[in-house]
C-alpha cells in the first residue's frame, strides 16, 4: 500500500462525489456519511455513465444516464443489471483523504 | 521506608485514581507515593458533572477519593500545586513548593478543553465544560438567564439539557448537519434533536460561529457567520479536548497528539509512564472512561512487574440527558462487505440500525428503545457470528433462538395484546378478529378496526398480517409505494409531509418508517421536492438528492460534457447578448450551437469543469440560467403580438417576459413550459403548453393541461381574464397548485386528470380568495428561489474541478 493524500474530506459534499484523474482514468471519491468513503471507478460498464455525477444513497450509488446501482462495497452492479465497477482502498486520516496508489498501479500493469 | 519504591504522579483524575486503587490493594507497602494536581482537589468522577449540573446530585456524592481515602493509603498530597520541572536524568520532580526524587513517574495530565481562538473567546462569562468552576458557573444560569453551547456533541448536549433544566433559556450551536455526528447518523440526530427541542432548547445546526461580542471584558452575544446575533450572558464552548501534553513535552518525552504510549503504558522513557486522556496509544487518543480504567489496570500491574498488555476495544455511547434514550456502539467507518439492517417505530419514536460485517455485527444505533443496548454491544465486542438470526437480529434477544427465522415470524410472534395501530390504539387480537370476521383488505381492515387509518405508518405491519392470517389469499394493494424504502405512496407521503410538519429528510425518513439508512435515487429526489415546496422557509432544497442536471445546473449529454442553455426573456435577445454567446463558444469550443424549440440558443458540449467559467462569462453579459434542465419553468414562448404583427390583439411579447421573471427559478413537479400568443392564430404554440395564454381583443385566455410529448395534448380553457396583473395571478396560482398538489414527475396533465378541471375551476377561478393565496404561498417560495444559480455556482469553481490530479506525479 502506499497511500497518497487526494484532498480534504470537507471538499467532498455529504453523499456527494468528486473526481480524482489518475494514470488509469478517472476514480471517483464518494461520500457516504460524515466520515466514511469510497474509491471507485467514475465510469459505469453499461454506456460510460460518469458514476461521480450519481445520486448517492446508502453505500450505494446510482448512475445518471440509465439508473444502474452499483454497491460501492463490491462494485457490483445491484439488482436485474450484470457489471462491476473497479474499487480502490481509500481511508480517512486526520479529515485528509488518502488512496491506495499501489492499487491503480496493479491495475495499469494488469 | 528506603525500601519501598518511590512513585509520582502527576494529575489526581479518574484514570489515575484507579491505577491508585489498583495498585495500593495488590501492593499496598510497595510504594512510596506522591500525587500532584493543579486543581485544589483530589479525584471526582467527572463524568457525573452533568447530573450535579442538572441538580440530580451534589458535589459531595460525586467525589471518588476523600482525605481519608488517601491518608489511608499514606498517600501524600500536593493539590493545587502545579508541577514546575522534572529533571529526567536526576529523576526529580520539582513542585510549587519543592522537589521529589522518584523512581517512576506516572503523568495522568488529562486533557484540556479546546477553545475556538475566535475574537472574544477570553472574555469572561465564556467557559468550557470541564471542571467543578466551570459547573458552578452554569448552576448560576435559571430563569431570564440566556446562555448559548458551542457544540452539539455529547458534553456540549449534557451542558445545554442541564441549565435548560434550571430554567435557562439555552441555544445550542452545531457546526455539523446533525447533532453528536461521531456517534449518530442523521436519523437518530434528528429524534435527538426533536427531544431536546420539546425541553425547550434552540438547535442551530450548520452553523458556524464567527465572533463573540462582549461589553466591559463581559460576554453579550455570539455572532454567527449567516449574520444571526445570539443574545447570552454565558457562553460554553464545548467543542472538544486535548491531550494535555506540554509538560511532557517541554520534558522531551516523545509526543504526538497525545504522550506516546506502548502496550505496558510506557513513555520514551523507561521510568515514565502515561495513563488516561493525555496518551496516544496506536494512533488513538481517548476521551470516554471505559479505555481510561482498562489503562489503568495495566498501568498498575506494569508498575508491579508484571506482565499486562492494553488492547483498544470496541467503544459504546450513552447520553446522559432525562429522557434521551440513546445509544451509540462500534464502528461506522468504510469497509468492504458492510450491511445495515434499520428498524423505526414513528408511534413511539423509536429508531434502530444495526451495521453488519460478514457474519458479524460492527456497529449499533439506537433511540428511543436502548433496553437491548447491552446485549447487541456484547455481539459487538466479542464478535460473535449472527448469521442464524439476522433475519430478526434487530428485534433483539426476545425474537432468537429456536428454529431457523421467517421474516414474517416476528409479526406471527407479537402476542395478541401487541399494539399495532399507535394512532387509535388498535391490538393485534382486534385486527386478526377482523380478518376472522372477513375483512380480507387493508380498506376494510381499516373501516373495521380504524388500524392504520390515521398516520398510515402502520400500513405495512397490518399488511404483513393480513399475509400471516391469509396467506396466498391476499393480496397486495395496487397503489404501489414510492419505491422499496418506504410502504407509502406519494400521496400519503405529500398529506403526511402537511399534516406532520415533517420539515427535513431524516423526519421523512424517521416518522415515515423509511426501511433504508437515507433513502435511493428514486425517492430522495421526490421527498427533497415535497419539502422545498411545503416548507420554504424551513427547508433547504438538496442538491445530493437532485439529478445531475439540476444538482450542475446544466443537462449531461450522454458522452459526459453538458449543455449550456442562458435565459431568453420571451424569446427576446439582443446583438450584444448574441456576441457574448458567440464569444463564449468560440472561448470554450463549444461543438455544437442549437437554437431551441423554447425560441432561446443551447451551446452542447461543454466540459464539466469548465462550466463556472463559461457561466461566469454569460452573467457579465447580464445573462442567468435559462434552467433548461429543471423539473421547473422552462420557457415562455411568445409570438411578437401588437409590437410588430398586424393581427396582434395584445402585447403577448410582454405578457411573455413578465411572466418569466415571476416564474423563474422555481421548482415543479415537473418541467413546466408556457406561451403566450397575441392573437387566436397562435403562432407561439400556446395551446399544447403546460400553461398556455392566448390573447383576445377582450382579454386573455388562459387554458392549461397540454403537453406535445410522449403524450401530445391540447390545453383546455380554464378562464379568460380582462387584465395582465389578473393573468399573472392565475398563472401563479395554478402554478402552485400544481406545486402542492402533484405526485413528482408528474405533468400538470396528469395532475389535472387526477383532481379534475372542475376542481381547478372551483378552488382558483371562481375563490378570489383561494387564489389570491395560493399566488401569495406561490411568491414567498420564489422569495428565496428567484436567483441564479449559475451565479452563486461560478464563485465556488473548484467544485467543478477534479479534487486531485494524480496524472501529474512524475511516473516512477
Amino acid at each position: 500500500m502506499s497511500w497518497i493524500d487526494i484532498g480534504a474530506l470537507d471538499d467532498v459534499p455529504l453523499r456527494g462525489a468528486r473526481l480524482v484523474k489518475t494514470r488509469v482514468g478517472c476514480v471517483a471519491v464518494f461520500r457516504t456519511a460524515e466520515a466514511e468513503v469510497f474509491a471507485a471507478s467514475n465510469t459505469c460498464p453499461h454506456k460510460n455513465g460518469p458514476l461521480s455525477e450519481g445520486i448517492i444513497h446508502g453505500q450505494s450509488v446510482t448512475c445518471p444516464l440509465h439508473n444502474w446501482v452499483f454497491d460501492l462495497n463490491t462494485g457490483e452492479a445491484q439488482g436485474a443489471d450484470d457489471g462491476r465497477i473497479a474499487t480502490y482502498p481509500v481511508r480517512i486520516d486526520g479529515g485528509r483523504i488518502l488512496l491506495d496508489a499501489a492499487s491503480l498501479d496493479q491495475r495499469s500493469a494488469a | 521506608m528506603s525500601s519501598k519504591q518511590k512513585l509520582v504522579i502527576i494529575g489526581a483524575g479518574m484514570a489515575s485514581g484507579r491505577m491508585l486503587e489498583h495498585l495500593t490493594d495488590a501492593a499496598p507497602d510497595a510504594f512510596d507515593i506522591t500525587l500532584f494536581n493543579a486543581e485544589p482537589r483530589g479525584n471526582y468522577n467527572r463524568i457525573m458533572l452533568s447530573p450535579v449540573l442538572a441538580g440530580d446530585q451534589s458535589y459531595e456524592d460525586i467525589v471518588t477519593h476523600d482525605d481519608a481515602w488517601y491518608a489511608a493509603r499514606g498517600i501524600t498530597c500536593r493539590f493545587g500545586e502545579r508541577v514546575t520541572a522534572i529533571d529526567r536524568a536526576a529523576k526529580v520532580v520539582t513542585g510549587e513548593s519543592g522537589p521529589v526524587a522518584y523512581d517512576h513517574l506516572v503523568f495522568g495530565t488529562g486533557s484540556d478543553p479546546f477553545m475556538i481562538p475566535m475574537p472574544g473567546h477570553d472574555l469572561d462569562g465564556v467557559i468550557a465544560y470541564r471542571d467543578l468552576e466551570d459547573t458552578e458557573q452554569m448552576m448560576a444560569m435559571g430563569a431570564g438567564n440566556r446562555v448559548v453551547v458551542i457544540g452539539g456533541g455529547l458534553l456540549g448536549l449534557e451542558a445545554a439539557a442541564g441549565m435548560a433544566a434550571r430554567g435557562a433559556d439555552v441555544t445550542v450551536v452545531h457546526i455539523m448537519g446533525h447533532l453528536m455526528e461521531r456517534q449518530l447518523d442523521p436519523a437518530a440526530g434528528y429524534l435527538l434533536r426533536k427531544s431536546l427541542e420539546e425541553k425547550g432548547i434552540k438547535v442551530l445546526l450548520n452553523a458556524k460561529s464567527t465572533e463573540i461580542a462582549g461589553e466591559n471584558g463581559q460576554v453579550r452575544a455570539l455572532l454567527l457567520e449567516d449574520g444571526t446575533v445570539l443574545p447570552c450572558d454565558l457562553l460554553v464552548m464545548a467543542v472538544g479536548i486535548r491531550p494535555s501534553i506540554a509538560l511532557a513535552q517541554e520534558t522531551g518525552l516523545a509526543v504526538g497528539r497525545g504522550i506516546h504510549v506502548d502496550d505496558q503504558m510506557r513513555t520514551s522513557d523507561p521510568s515514565v509512564f502515561a495513563v488516561g486522556e493525555c496518551v496516544e496509544h496506536d494512533g488513538a487518543v481517548f476521551g470516554l472512561v471505559a479505555p481510561l480504567y482498562d489503562q489503568a489496570k495495566v498501568l498498575a500491574e506494569t508498575l508491579q512487574g508484571r506482565d499486562a498488555v492494553y488492547k483498544q476495544k470496541s467503544l459504546s455511547t450513552k447520553l446522559k440527558v432525562t429522557g434521551c434514550d440513546l445509544f451509540s456502539a462500534g464502528d461506522f467507518a468504510e469497509g468492504d462487505g458492510r450491511e445495515d439492517i434499520v428498524f423505526r417505530d414513528p408511534a413511539r419514536g423509536v429508531y434502530k440500525r444495526l451495521v453488519i460485517e460478514g457474519d458479524r455485527l460492527v456497529g449499533a444505533v439506537m433511540y428511543g428503545d436502548t433496553a437491548d443496548s447491552n446485549w447487541f454491544f456484547g455481539l459487538i465486542r466479542d464478535g460473535d457470528d449472527v448469521s442464524d438470526m439476522r433475519e430478526t437480529l434487530i428485534f433483539g434477544p426476545a425474537f432468537q433462538g429456536g428454529g431457523a427465522a421467517d421474516p414474517l415470524s416476528a409479526v406471527a410472534a407479537l402476542p395478541p395484546e401487541a399494539e399495532i395501530c399507535g394512532c387509535n390504539g388498535v391490538c393485534k387480537s382486534t385486527i386478526t378478529d377482523a380478518i376472522a370476521a372477513g375483512a380480507t383488505d387493508l380498506g376494510a381492515i381499516r373501516a373495521e378496526t380504524k388500524a392504520s387509518a390515521s398516520c398510515g405508518t402502520c400500513t405495512g405491519l397490518v399488511e404483513q398480517l393480513l399475509q400471516v392470517s391469509l396467506g396466498d389469499a391476499f393480496q397486495m394493494p395496487t397503489e404501489q409505494p414510492i419505491c422499496g424504502c418506504c410502504d407509502l405512496t406519494h400521496e400519503d407521503v405529500r398529506r403526511l409531509i402537511k399534516s406532520q410538519a415533517l420539515k427535513s429528510q431524516e423526519a421523512v425518513w424517521q416518522e415515515l418508517g423509511w426501511k433504508t439508512v437515507n433513502g435511493c435515487h428514486v425517492c430522495r429526489p421526490a421527498v427533497n421536492f415535497y419539502l422545498l415546496v411545503d416548507w420554504p422557509l424551513d427547508y433547504r432544497d438538496d442538491p445530493q438528492s437532485r439529478f445531475v442536471n439540476e444538482r450542475k445546473h446544466a443537462n449531461i449529454q450522454k458522452d459526459g460534457t453538458f449543455s449550456v442553455v442562458p435565459r431568453m426573456w420571451g424569446g427576446i435577445t439582443t446583438p450584444d447578448e448574441l456576441r457574448a454567446i458567440a464569444d463564449a463558444a468560440d472561448k470554450y469550443q463549444v461543438p455544437t450551437v442549437k437554437v431551441t424549440g423554447g425560441q432561446r440558443i443551447d451551446l452542447l458540449g461543454v466540459k464539466g469543469e469548465d462550466l463556472p467559467f463559461i457561466w461566469a462569462d454569460l452573467n457579465k453579459a447580464g445573462m442567468v440560467s435559462g434552467h433548461a434542465y429543471s423539473k421547473g419553468l422552462r420557457t415562455v414562448k411568445t409570438c411578437v403580438g401588437t409590437d410588430h404583427c398586424r393581427f396582434g390583439t395584445q402585447d403577448s411579447t410582454g405578457l411573455g417576459i413578465k411572466l418569466e421573471q415571476v416564474l423563474w427559478g422555481s421548482w415543479t413537479p415537473h418541467k413546466l413550459k408556457l406561451a403566450v400568443s397575441g392573437c387566436p392564430r397562435n403562432c407561439a404554440e400556446a395551446t399544447c403548453k403546460d400553461i398556455g395564454v392566448v390573447c383576445v381583443d377582450s382579454g386573455y385566455q388562459i387554458s392549461i393541461g397540454g403537453a406535445a410529448g410522449m403524450d401530445v395534448k391540447e390545453t383546455e380553457l380554464l378562464v379568460q381574464v380582462a387584465t395582465e396583473e389578473e393573468a399573472i395571478e392565475v398563472v401563479m396560482a395554478v402554478t402552485q397548485a400544481y406545486r402542492e398538489g402533484a405526485k413528482y414527475l408528474d405533468r400538470l396533465y396528469k395532475w389535472m386528470a387526477k383532481v379534475g378541471l372542475d376542481w381547478i375551476k372551483d378552488t382558483l377561478v371562481d375563490d378570489l380568495e383561494n387564489r389570491r393565496a395560493h399566488a401569495e404561498r406561490f411568491e414567498l417560495s420564489q422569495s428565496i428561489y428567484r436567483t441564479d444559480p449559475w451565479a452563486e455556482h461560478a464563485k465556488q469553481a473548484q467544485r467543478y474541478q477534479p479534487l486531485s490530479d494524480l496524472t501529474l506525479e512524475a511516473a516512477e
